[in-house]
């Protein structure tokens, strides 16, 4: 191999986004297994007889029937919830705690994202775009996003954070819930007095709305939103970045060895204040690119909009194993998986009398037995990963 | 659903009980408070409430000021969150010099705040609470200028029947305002013949994904949701994205120029979008013209929804004060005077029609209308399509 390819590390490129497959295939695969065993065991069933006489359709057929758009739905959350689920993830590789105010660094990525677009919208440069301009100005608010949370997430570290770093973890931690709730009447304040507005909405433009067909079976049609597709790309070239960053290059190696242990890598000649900052930097930034998906996806946000997809990341972490990159990848494609299954046949299958709202409630219960068997996550015993 | 306003609350209690402290000594002066969302997800109708209410003050406290006394506006918010007003209500009774309280803006919020009004015998003269149990519990102090959602759930049933549904999924943000109003419009689509193929809650406000798969998998002709505008306008937006094409309805919770923002293009997609009100826009009402043009000199903007009507309600209280002061031989009188003489107005003209209380409080003719939206214009809210306009007596 010549000096050139030697400089770029192929396998850490490849070995990630293997990764994401096997963990894509390998969620969505499990989860639609257990549904169709369930609809097999439910078959005869009073839902199975409503769904008859309601829609002339057996419950078979209708699970089936709706897999592929549920499948679609839970990788498309899965991805987000991966992207916010590496920063808590990261931040707890460091410094062994939970950074609670990571949920506020997302909302302030989501905010500064989409008022970037309100305004670029506002000039009419928007409606002029053609569909690869759109692409343009969406990424530019998704640089936007990721230098607001970054420098957010950069600037509590040091206020909050590394004043308290020599005292036990949980001050730290009461620090980071402080923190959380500060950042969101900030945005709130910032809000009020700039535009005066409780909600923004993501402004329509390009061709994110379309759909795309996947393809046909028999007279259905599966297709997929453009803006699913842009959600689902951008998260995968980010969390290669991510872990090639901290993988196969010498921040990265430098990062890793702040995680392994301070003070030895202090004596190494690492500036380990630097390194926390960096941490905090690329976690805050991928948290912010995530709330701007987020807002692209769902269109609207309000100051308290990171608190949900903030505790569902950080469950995340939990069930893959907190301080590893590639268990927040697991968890977040598993937990949007079994949201997005429970969110969907929940109200079919209890005939109405669970609906969709206890969709937290299956996922959170399916961690706390996960957690009960693995304490330290799916993916907690190969720490060779942690960052 | 963290709240991380509620330590506002007892601060609001402190302050109010220091402001009512010092006005011990000046016992002329009188207050009439408000309650409602001034900050938060609906504090664009919240505000408007208050503010309809200080303009009726400042309009129409003369003949109380001509028998020595000082009116005076008292608002509170809120925030839409009935542990806040609680709270506040607590705060509000103790004053002495309340005499009537505006208010609220969610149903959740009035009943158990009522309660605290009931118990002090304080007059409440509500602009916007549809829920049954509002009035229903029967207090002699708590009255309401709107319809009631057995009513207008009821309504929007039949409005769905007349354009052709046949087969609706019904959705509700379960609060006692929205499961109530969801209910209501169930019970009626079936008694008509209606397919009811779902009823469920949902406290989702952005990711509608997951629930929108069983409704789409159940092909409604219509999809019907009782709760408020931020979550039913997210929830039509995302159901339009998921190809659904029939009609989407809702309740007097939508109607907000907010709506319009966060539906943009999607509420006139499909079949459309629709909602019963029992409110219509202040211009349908003949005797709001000047009430309009007051507001924007003084506000700046057009009245939001429930504007007009809570300029009402100050107005019901403020006549109903004065007779009890008169009664009282020019005397403060006691909250429960005041609460018998707001029940006992009778053909009270107001600017949104000429009102009565039944023995219960509600007005013995109740207006609903069914509104099309027909822009997507925020600042053309107020021009949506009055489809349908009803007169119904509220069921005893």
């Amino acid at each position: 191999m010549g000096k050139f390819m030697g400089s770029i590390n192929v396998r850490q490129i490849l070995l990630p986004i293997g990764q994401m497959a096997i963990f894509v295939v390998g969620a969505g695969a499990v989860c639609s297994v257990v549904m169709l065993v369930l609809a097999m065991l439910f078959r005869g069933s009073g839902a199975d007889h409503l769904l008859q006489t309601t829609q002339g359709i057996g419950i078979l057929g209708y699970t089936i029937n709706s897999l592929p758009q549920v499948l679609i739905d839970g990788v498309t959350i899965g991805f987000v919830y991966a992207a916010i689920a590496l920063g808590y993830t990261m931040v707890y590789g460091v410094l062994q705690f939970i950074n609670f105010a990571h949920s506020e660094i997302f909302a302030i990525g989501a905010f500064c994202g989409v008022e970037a677009l309100i305004a670029l919208n506002g000039a009419g440069h928007l409606v002029r775009a053609g569909v690869i301009g759109a692409f343009a100005y969406l990424a530019l608010a998704l640089l936007i996003g990721m230098c607001a949370s970054g420098g957010m997430a950069m600037l509590v570290e040091r206020v909050a954070y590394r004043p308290l770093r020599s005292s036990p973890t949980l001050v730290a931690l009461i620090s980071a819930i402080g923190v959380s709730f500060a950042l969101q009447d900030v945005i709130r304040l910032a809000e009020s007095l700039t535009t005066g507005q409780f909600y923004r909405v993501m402004p329509t433009f390009g061709n994110f709305d379309e759909r795309l067909t996947l393809f046909k079976v028999g007279s259905k049609i599966i297709d997929i939103q453009v803006k699913s597709v842009v959600v689902i790309v951008a998260a995968v070239v980010m969390l290669v970045a991510l872990n090639y960053l901290v993988g196969a290059t010498k921040v990265g190696k430098a990062i890793r060895a702040v995680a392994q242990d301070k003070n030895t890598a202090a004596l190494m000649g690492i500036n380990v204040n630097f390194m926390i900052s960096l941490t905090f930097l690329v976690g805050g930034s991928l948290g912010g690119a995530a709330g701007v998906m987020y807002a692209l996806k769902f269109t609207r946000i309000d100051p308290f909009v990171g608190f949900m997809p903030g505790i569902k990341a950080f469950a995340a972490a939990v069930l893959g194993g907190i301080g590893n990159l590639t268990g927040a990848l697991l968890g977040g494609m598993v937990l949007g998986m079994i949201e997005s299954f429970a969110g969907a046949y929940l109200g079919t299958y209890t005939m109405g009398a669970f609906g969709a709202e206890y969709k937290d409630m299956v996922a959170f219960l399916i961690l706390i037995l996960v957690i009960v068997f693995r304490p330290n996550g799916l993916l907690g015993e190969q720490v060779s990963q942690k960052a | 659903m963290r709240r991380p306003l509620s330590i506002l609350a007892p601060a609001l209690a402190v302050l109010a009980l220091l402001v009512s402290a010092g006005c011990e000594k000046e016992n002329k002066t009188i207050k009439i408070a408000t309650q409602s969302p001034l900050s938060g997800a609906t504090s664009v109708i919240g505000s408007d409430i208050k503010a309809g209410t200080q303009l009726a003050i400042e309009q129409l406290s003369e003949p109380l000021t001509k028998l020595g006394y000082k009116v005076e506006l008292a608002p509170f918010d809120d925030q839409g969150n009935p542990d806040t007003g609680v709270a506040n209500a607590k705060a509000i009774v103790s004053d002495p010099s309340v005499l009537g309280i505006v208010g609220h803006y969610n149903s959740g919020v009035q009943i158990p705040a009522s309660e605290e009004y009931h118990a002090a015998n304080l007059c409440n003269v509500s602009p916007a609470n549809t829920n049954p149990k509002v009035t229903d519990r029967g207090y002699a102090e708590v009255n309401r200028v709107c319809g009631r959602d057995d009513v207008q759930g009821a309504v929007g049933a039949q409005y769905a029947k007349s354009k052709g549904i046949k087969v609706a999924y019904v959705l509700h943000d379960k609060t006692a305002y929205g499961q109530g109003i969801a209910e209501y419009f169930k019970k009626e689509a079936e008694a008509g013949g209606m397919k009811v193929v779902g009823f469920a809650g949902t406290e989702e406000k952005a990711n509608f994904d997951a629930i929108l798969s069983p409704i789409i998998a159940a092909k409604p002709e219509c999809i019907y949701f009782g709760g408020m505008f931020d979550q039913a306008a997210v929830l039509f937006k995302q159901a339009r994205q998921k190809g659904f094409k029939g009609m989407c309805m809702s309740d007097d919770g939508f109607d907000s120029p907010d709506a319009a923002k966060i539906g943009s293009d999607a509420l006139l997609q499909g079949a459309g979008t629709y909602f019963s009100t029992v409110s219509g826009p202040a211009d349908v009402y003949p005797d709001t013209k000047k009430f309009m043009a007051d507001f924007k000199a003084k506000f700046g903007n057009n009245p939001q929804p429930f504007a007009a009507q809570s300029y009402d309600c100050a107005a019901l209280l403020l006549k109903g004060i004065e007779n009890a002061v008169n009664a009282n031989g020019g005397k403060l009188p006691a909250r429960a005077d005041v609460g018998k003489a707001v029940r006992a107005l009778k053909d009270f003209k107001g600017i949104t029609g000429t009102m009565t209380f039944n023995p219960k409080g509600d007005l013995v003719m109740g207006k609903y209308f069914i509104i099309q939206v027909t822009s997507a214009d925020p600042t053309k809210w107020a021009g949506n399509k009055i489809d349908q306009t009803l007169n119904i007596a509220p069921p005893q």
